[in-house]
């Protein structure tokens, strides 16, 4: 073809559904006979549950059916444990996953104790009122530190503890460094936590079909092909009973991934009983406690330095909030873990964590997973060391810089995918070269800012850099399907959330079919159509499903050459394929369509020929052999209003690297996006608990998304190193905007108000205008 | 006893309609679940995140801030009034060419916020579409691209005048 | 999140409107913008039993401002044409100056000003402009009709003067006087939101430069708009004059009576004391800005 999709900044091709209020979201699944269902939550962050009396409820008009943990059988028990733990020598994990409903007691604010069915959610909610709970409260460790002692209100009466987990990594021999070190610095990092907040919250809708047998679920998961096996499992049905359709999803950032939730289990099971279909949709209000958390740690961490700034080892300890449940395993903790070695060439480092139960909602990944952490410890760690020993902020980084002839790059650390931390290429002394000259770092530092603060305005500049384990197996698959009216058909198993997958996959597929984007379907999130993949998660979606498109894609165009070469009784390196047909070099006429092929493929007569299969079609499936690691760089120029502490960006730069691109655009939305979240994540965006686990800004008006007016305009700069370890050489991307800002607001922050002149340093994550005068306070006053 | 159910007439996309509610039925869930038109998306349900925004008597509101019953001889308008998978309304057009929308979920709130500012404000600068989108937020684009689409829109919309 | 059910009148006139109020008491509450009302309902911290729709009483939804400038507020006038009324804006900055910080464009379109008002939260900045400008509220019931002073109006957190009977029917505000300046300054996490602190300021100078007359007025700062005395005792008789050295002094010094005369309750995003200095600042940013403008409106000593 003359012009290539791949690698072409393509409009999307879901946008015209989605701009017309024509794309399918959960709750447009609209069927006869639907009931209604509303969940009855705990109160209390700790309480025994002393009885419930659902008489009143089940008498209102309206409502179909009640159920409580003792009404549900054999499916009230755990649930599955998504992820388990990495094979590290020495790691001690306590499993603990949650009911679909509480039985006895509850261990946070929020967890379910009752389900209602109900002709409407309005009366479902009514009748939630109704029903009366004999509650016997319980202390709370609601406080990550507090609940962390031996003393502390056990959430898991069974253990010893509130120890979830511990896991201690070591590169190296930290003492080593320290010994030979010049300075070495300590600090303790906190980092609070946030949620993600999708616009669209979470929703299920089930249908049982008792003449077919067949459950059908539409899901707003991220990871459709394990919600159906686990509800085949927990349902007591095969997995070819059951489909799970993830449609249009309105946005997930990891939270809609985490199965699983009781709402997954419970509408469906509550559709087979009732014989009816039942739709339950998770209102704003439920979704701050029924949708997984992220972000918890305390982190006590020291660098040792020689007196060039080179890093000689990191030693860190930290807590980690895991709520009251650990389904997802330790992927967030491990992820903190890994990635606080960033760009650098560490050569020791000593590394343990606990992961703490505390009376609050479960925490899983979200957009950044951990990596938020690990990156905020060592960023704020060189900046002090820079200070320490006066070298440039920037200097100070480059110097420790991974060089691009050392990949790869061995860490000696399990990562979350129980593979060697290994990275595969990167070269970050030229994204940040690139950072410095884009923002103008050198005139800001010796010009624009003296400049600016001569007048007396308080400007600050920050700049981080990281790297993003991403594209993480085990493995995706796709199926291509040429059909007889010459359209392609590209399935593949995961789900999309907004990631532009209908535009990118066909991008991957079209320049060896010879077709235009505009003649694939790409069908994504639903089970019937395509049987296995793991789902949308962890930066993964380009890389894993991506090479398995291309490599389909490879056989498809074989199978199809080979198939006209054939009929034109021809060498297939005589043939050419594009505008959607096969035909002779030079000869035009000698051409057949890849519908008519199609069909040829599957003779209505005649054997198919052995080793052949019918059809122009191929299943492939890849699996990295370990993830591939994108990396990247941001600057931020902020104002600062002195008295008020209020923050102003007044520019924002990304150069960032993921390897070879699909889609410019669509990866640069990514980038921002991210940044957006990275920006309610630094500045805005804080769950606040209470001595009690009662969460006190439950609300979109008290937890603070960013608007139109909080997010700037975003500068970005790509640089293109290729990864070693798939066909394509790409890295993944979602994640990355989010995971470096939130050392670059502290630093930035520091910097515009000089604030370690008066011997304060931000070591935390959000800074509310409020707290960072408070901390500027304490010190001055 | 069931609920009392109260008779309404609406122009709703231009074609007159009729109705027996519920005096709590929200609007959006009107809009949504009774007249099928489910491309008004509902984010909160208390007025914060502007998904449900649609025109009320060509103003734009938060539907779920509205009962239906108060609809009782207004017109409203809905993102399906715009234009089609086929024939894109010319914001809808800018929408998809500056990327100004990932996951779409919010898109039809900004959309219906954004038609009635343009109408008012056909030449805005990049501060004034900043705070005429304040009330919807968007969780995936970090708004950059929404902006742009609108500075486009705003441009077609005056060559084409 | 869906409301609780309740019976809905929609009343053709104020007498009927009243009528049904007093019939029905507390149970019922008004209905005109509803932007505050809906969200507590759909969260079921509310639940009337009757909502009383007031948006098909044609008389309440008059704005009317004479050529002097005394502007009356009808029950059904929108945030959105208030603030886009040419002699608001004119004849009263400081109500068009704050409105446009009361929540969000689409909020503004159906939200009115007297529902703003008679849902009193402490944090809206429309209460405290009303207090700062010495409003008269006027309240209408099957009895008869009665003005308050915005100063006796709101009694807490959302609480008001009104009697179960009664319709916040209109607000009415006097011209200001020649030599008058206001000034209205918050800061919100978000545009739109709440303010962790805002402030309202009106301060009138003679002929002479002197101050004669000053309000400051925090919102957020308690259970209802507080003006401080304190503050305005600092500016009466104080000549703000125009050496910026010495506005600034007795701004700062202004500003600080104001930080002592509060006692903030914090908030999830701001602490107490956090806000207590946010209102010394911001007051006295705003009573700079309103004294500067002031001097651009001296009364001519002719008069």
């Amino acid at each position: 073809m003359s012009t290539r999709a791949f690698g072409a900044s393509l409009p999307r091709r879901e946008d015209a559904r989605l701009l017309t209020g024509q794309a399918t979201f959960v709750d447009d699944i609209d069927l006869p006979g639907c009931l209604h269902a509303a969940v009855l939550r705990s109160p209390f962050a700790h309480a025994r549950i002393r009885s419930i009396d659902t008489t009143a409820a089940l008498a209102r008009e309206g409502v179909v059916a009640i159920y409580a943990a003792a009404d549900l059988g054999a499916v009230c028990c755990p649930g599955p444990l998504a992820v388990p733990p990495p094979p590290i020598e020495g790691a001690l994990f306590h499993q603990r996953t949650q009911s679909p409903l509480a039985r006895d007691k509850v261990r946070y604010a929020g967890e379910p104790v009752a389900f209602v069915v109900a002709e409407s959610r309005y009366v479902a909610e009514d009748a939630l009122e109704d029903i009366v709970v004999d509650w016997e409260p319980l202390p709370v460790s609601a406080d990550l530190q507090a609940a962390a002692r031996p003393d502390a209100p056990r959430v898991h009466e069974d253990l010893p503890d509130n120890i979830a987990a511990r896991v201690r990594q070591v590169k190296g021999d930290y003492a080593l460094a320290v010994r030979g070190a010049a300075h070495v610095i300590r600090r303790r990092f906190t980092y609070d936590h946030g949620c993600s907040s999708p616009i669209e919250t979470r929703g299920v809708v089930a249908q049982w079909d008792a003449r077919a047998d067949r459950l059908t679920v539409w899901d707003t998961t991220q990871a459709p092909v394990f919600i159906r096996n686990g509800l085949a499992a927990s349902l007591g049905l095969g997995e070819r009973q059951v489909r799970v359709v993830a449609p249009f999803i309105g946005g997930g950032f990891g939270p809609k991934i985490m199965m699983f939730y009781p709402e997954e289990i419970l509408v469906p099971w509550a559709a087979m009983q009732l014989g009816r279909p039942v739709k339950w949709i998770e209102d704003r209000a439920e979704h701050f406690v029924a949708t997984t958390h992220e972000r918890g740690q305390i982190h006590e961490a020291e660098i040792a330095l020689g007196a060039d700034g080179r890093i000689l080892g990191v030693r860190d300890e930290f807590l980690h909030d895991t709520g009251a449940y650990d389904p997802y395993g330790l992927t967030v903790p491990i992820n903190s873990q890994c990635t606080l070695l960033g760009p650098y060439a560490i050569p020791h480092y000593d590394s343990t964590f606990c992961a703490v139960f505390t009376h609050k909602p479960i925490v899983t990944p979200y957009r950044g997973a951990g990596r938020q952490h690990g990156v905020f410890v060592i960023e704020r760690l060189l900046d002090i060391a820079a200070r320490e020993l006066s070298i440039d902020c920037a200097e100070i980084r480059r110097r420790n810089f991974i060089p691009p002839d050392a990949f790869p790059w061995d860490n000696a650390l399990i990562y979350q995918d129980f593979t060697r931390l290994t990275y595969d290429s990167g070269q970050y002394a030229k994204v940040l070269d690139q950072l410095l000259e884009r923002i103008g770092y050198t005139d800001f530092i010796a010009q624009e800012q003296p400049r600016l603060r001569a007048q007396g305005r308080h400007v600050g500049i920050g700049l981080v850099c990281y790297v993003e384990g991403t594209g993480i197996g085990p493995y995706e698959g796709a199926k291509l399907q040429v059909q007889a009216n010459g359209r392609v058909s590209l399935v593949t198993g995961i789900g999309t959330q907004g990631q532009g997958h209908y535009t990118s996959f066909a991008q991957i597929a079209a320049d060896h079919l010879g077709v235009d984007i505009a003649d694939i379907d790409v069908i994504t999130g639903d089970t019937d159509q395509f049987y296995w993949g793991a789902g949308t998660f962890a930066s993964r979606g380009a890389v894993v499903a991506g090479n398995a498109i291309d490599q389909a894609a490879r056989q498809v165009r074989a199978k199809a050459l080979r198939l006209a070469a054939e009929i034109f009784e021809c060498a297939e390196g005589d043939l050419v394929l594009e505008g959607g047909r096969v035909a002779i070099a030079g000869l035009p006429s000698k051409s057949l369509g890849l519908g008519e092929l199609a069909q040829r493929a599957n003779p209505m007569r005649g054997a198919v020929a052995a080793g052949t299969e019918p059809g122009l079609e191929s299943t492939s499936y890849f699996g990295p052999p370990s993830g591939s690691t994108a990396n990247g760089a941001h600057a931020m120029v902020i104002e600062v209003d002195p008295r008020t502490m209020n923050v102003r960006i007044l520019r924002y730069v990304v150069v960032h690297d993921c390897g070879v691109v699909i889609n410019p655009m669509i990866v640069e939305g990514q980038v921002r996006g991210g940044v957006a979240q990275g920006i309610g994540n630094a500045f805005f965006e804080q769950l606040v608990f209470d001595s009690e686990g009662q969460l006190l800004n439950a609300s979109l008006a008290d937890y603070l998304l960013p608007s139109s007016m909080d997010v700037p305009s975003i500068e970005l700069g790509h640089v293109e190193t290729p990864s070693p370890l798939n066909p394509l050489g790409i890295k993944g991307v979602g994640e990355a905007g989010a995971i470096p800002v939130g050392p670059l607001f502290a630093q930035a922050i520091e910097d515009a108000l000089q604030l370690p002149k008066r011997g304060v340093e931000l070591l935390e994550i959000p800074l509310s205008p409020s707290r960072v005068w408070e901390l500027a306070r304490s010190a001055t006053g | 006893m069931a609920e009392r159910q109260y008779p309404i007439r609406l122009t709703v996309n231009g074609t007159e309609r009729e109705a027996q509610v519920e005096a709590r039925l929200l609007l959006s869930d009107f809009i949504r679940h009774r007249l099928g038109l489910t491309g008004t998306h509902v984010g909160c349900e208390h007025g914060v995140c502007g998904a449900c925004t649609i025109l009320h008597d060509g103003v734009p509101a938060r539907a779920c801030l509205l009962f239906a019953v108060q609809t009782h001889g207004h017109s409203i308008e809905t993102v399906e009034s715009l234009g089609t998978p086929e024939h894109l309304h010319p914001l809808q057009e800018a929408f998809r060419a500056c990327h100004g929308l990932q996951c779409g979920y919010c898109t039809p709130g900004i959309l219906m916020t954004m038609k009635a500012f343009l109408e008012q404000h056909p030449d805005p600068d990049e501060a004034a579409i900043r705070k005429a989108l304040s009330g919807n937020l968007c969780r995936c684009t970090g708004y950059q691209n929404i902006v742009a689409a609108v500075a486009r829109a705003a441009a077609v919309a005056r060559e084409g005048a | 999140m869906k409301p609780p059910a309740f019976d809905y009148e929609a009343p053709r006139s104020l007498a009927e409107a009243l009528a049904l109020k007093a019939r029905h008491g507390e149970e019922a509450r008004f209905l005109a913008g509803g932007q505050s009302l809906v969200p507590a309902m759909n969260f079921r911290l509310v639940r009337p039993a009757v909502l009383i729709d007031l948006n098909g009483i044609a008389e309440l939804g008059d704005l009317a401002c004479t050529a002097a400038g005394r502007l009356q507020i009808g029950a059904l006038v929108r945030h959105a044409r208030v603030e886009g009324d040419a002699q608001v804006a004119q004849h009263q900055p400081l109500l068009a100056e704050a409105i446009r910080e009361v929540a969000h464009p689409q909020v503004r379109n159906r939200g009115t000003v007297c529902g703003n008002l008679a849902h009193a939260d402490p944090a809206s900045e429309l209460p405290a402009v009303m207090v700062a400008l010495r409003a008269q509220m006027r309240a209408v019931s099957v009895r008869g009709e009665r003005s308050i002073a915005a100063a006796d109006f709101f009694q807490g957190t959302y609480s008001t003067a009104l009697e179960s009977d009664e319709l916040l029917a209109q607000v009415l505000l006097e011209p200001m006087p020649a030599g008058t300046g206001t000034a209205f300054l918050e800061l919100a996490r978000r545009p739109g939101d709440y303010a962790m602190m805002g402030v309202a300021v009106v301060v009138r100078v003679d002929a002479s430069g002197a101050c004669t007359d000053a309000r400051v007025v925090c919102c957020g700062a308690g259970d209802r708009p507080l003006a401080s005395a304190a503050s305005a005792a600092v500016l009466l008789g104080a000549r703000p004059g125009s050496d910026p050295a010495a506005l600034e002094a007795l701004s700062e010094a202004a500003g600080a009576a104001l930080a002592t005369s509060i006692d903030p309750p914090g908030t999830v995003h701001a602490s107490a004391d956090y806000q207590r200095h946010l209102a010394q600042v911001l007051a006295a940013r705003a009573i700079a800005t309103a004294c500067a403008r002031a001097a651009t409106h001296l009364p001519s000593r002719s008069h």
